[in-house]
């Protein structure tokens, strides 16, 4: 790390008010990851491939390592840790697990927020949707049908709520 | 990675933007969604000492359709025009806006950053060139607009003076007898295309091709505009014949570099595929067929 001027970044990540004093070159990511200690969030590619990364930004998934974190300064983000509420996992992990639409896990945080996403805007998705929407995120182990039949899954699930 | 260290200023409005990039000099740059502009700091590729957030300054985000115009401000992200009513009308700003990249991706990246950025891999500046667009331009004494083929000078390079911004990119709804295609190829979802086309096609009463505008893109320093596939169209009726003649000519006016994406013979194979297949889409959307079309890639 540089001697660059460090500088007070302030951001809600799920619902809490958080801050650190970061050099203004820290990626979303490390911000997360390295000044919150909220792991959850991947870093795969660092090239804005991947997508493991994928967090929401006011409501919109965006991929945490293409976004300097002071850009964020005042707004709200919502991480994988975000989605459980009092130890209750949000329908859409719950489905993910139930369905094995995860191997190694790495991608699944990116993959669990681009579903909430896509549901939270297109409560009944067809297969083409579904692609679409998780074009930006790669999964090296599953092939995707498992991920495929956990979104649909979870789709029913919040329907019914 | 890390990006080179910089200073991190925000700006409220226009004229703050435009003072800052005057005070903290020729290397600091502007950011709005930074889609390319943070990849390329990542890289090093880019290095600026200041980064002047442009994101916060307010009514940059709107798009507005009046006297036969659609004018996007130049924080309207892609997902914005994807979803708009208004831009979908013109099939081939649909097409370029809701195939960028990925979800991700279009959420955060925005029209203005695309085209003053002038990546030659760019898919606004190839689809948009296919229509009479232009980019309205702010500086602190004074705003002008400049056609989108005079705008971009070359890889990376636009006529933007150091203290000025793009306010506003501007395109005119084509006719209703037009209909126009852009057509992407790319290896997967994230990545930049590997070949583009784009082509607007207007009909006369009796069905032959009264103006043709056929665009490449990925294939050269900047997008090309192929005249030759035009001539090739014009006056005609659009067979099987003229699209092919078109092609040929747009092979012939491609010059593509062999790189990871592909060979020089590839992407040569590949324009003269696109554009045959943007201009069969334009002629029948602009006979009224509503048609997909858009950015191609394996498991799409």
């Amino acid at each position: 790390m540089s001697d660059a001027e460090k500088i007070r970044v302030r951001i809600r990540v799920n619902g809490e008010a958080r801050e650190a004093e970061v050099e203004p070159r820290t990626l979303l990511v490390e911000f997360l990851r390295d000044h919150l200690n909220l792991t959850g969030t991947h870093i795969g590619c660092d090239t804005t491939y991947c997508g493991a990364c994928t967090v929401l930004l006011d409501g919109r998934t965006i991929k945490s390592c293409t976004l300097f974190a002071p850009m964020a300064d005042g707004r709200e983000i919502t991480t994988v840790e975000g989605l459980a509420k009092n130890g209750n996992l949000h329908p859409v992990q719950k489905a993910f697990a139930e369905c094995h639409g995860l191997q190694c896990g790495y991608c699944t945080p990116g993959l669990l927020l681009s579903s909430l996403h896509l549901l939270n805007k297109t409560p009944k998705p067809t297969d083409k949707q579904i692609r679409k929407a998780i074009a930006g995120n790669t999964c090296r182990c599953t092939g995707y049908q498992n991920i495929f039949k956990a979104i649909r899954t979870a789709a029913a699930e919040m329907e019914k709520r | 990675m890390y990006a080179h260290p910089f200073s991190y200023h925000r700006a409220a409005s226009l004229e703050e933007a435009a003072n800052l990039l005057q005070q903290l000099g020729e290397d600091a740059r502007l950011i709005a969604g930074g889609q390319s502009l943070i990849p390329l700091m990542k890289m090093r590729l880019a290095r600026p000492t200041a980064l002047i957030d442009i994101n916060f300054i307010p009514s940059l985000d709107i798009i507005q359709r009046n006297n036969g115009e659609l004018r996007f401000g130049a924080l309207v992200r892609h997902t914005e025009i994807e979803h708009s009513e208004a831009a979908s009308a013109i099939p081939i700003v649909h097409d370029c806006a809701a195939g960028i990249a990925d979800v991700q991706v279009r959420n955060q990246g925005t029209i203005g950053g695309s085209i003053a950025e002038a990546d030659p891999s760019g898919d606004w500046a190839t689809s948009l060139l296919a229509l009479d667009s232009s980019v309205r331009c702010f500086r602190p004494n004074g705003e002008r607009t400049v056609p989108l083929n005079e705008f971009i000078k070359d890889a990376y390079t636009s006529v933007l003076e150091h203290d000025e911004l793009v306010r506003e990119v501007v395109v005119k709804v084509p006719p209703k007898n037009s209909g126009g295609a852009y057509v992407a190829f790319k290896r997967s979802a994230p990545v930049y295309a590997t070949v583009s086309a784009a082509a607007q096609v207007t009909l006369d009463d009796r069905g032959s091709c009264k103006d043709a505008r056929i665009i490449l893109g990925c294939v050269g320093l900047m997008a090309i505009r192929v005249r030759d596939a035009e001539s090739a169209l014009q006056g005609k009726p659009i067979s099987d014949k003229t699209i092919q003649q078109a092609a040929e000519a747009a092979r012939e006016a491609a010059e593509p570099q062999s790189d990871m994406r592909g060979s020089a013979d590839y992407k040569r194979t590949l324009v003269a595929a696109l554009v045959k297949r943007a201009i069969g889409i334009a002629a029948r959307r602009a006979r009224g067929e509503q048609v997909e079309a858009g950015h191609e890639y394996v498991g799409r």
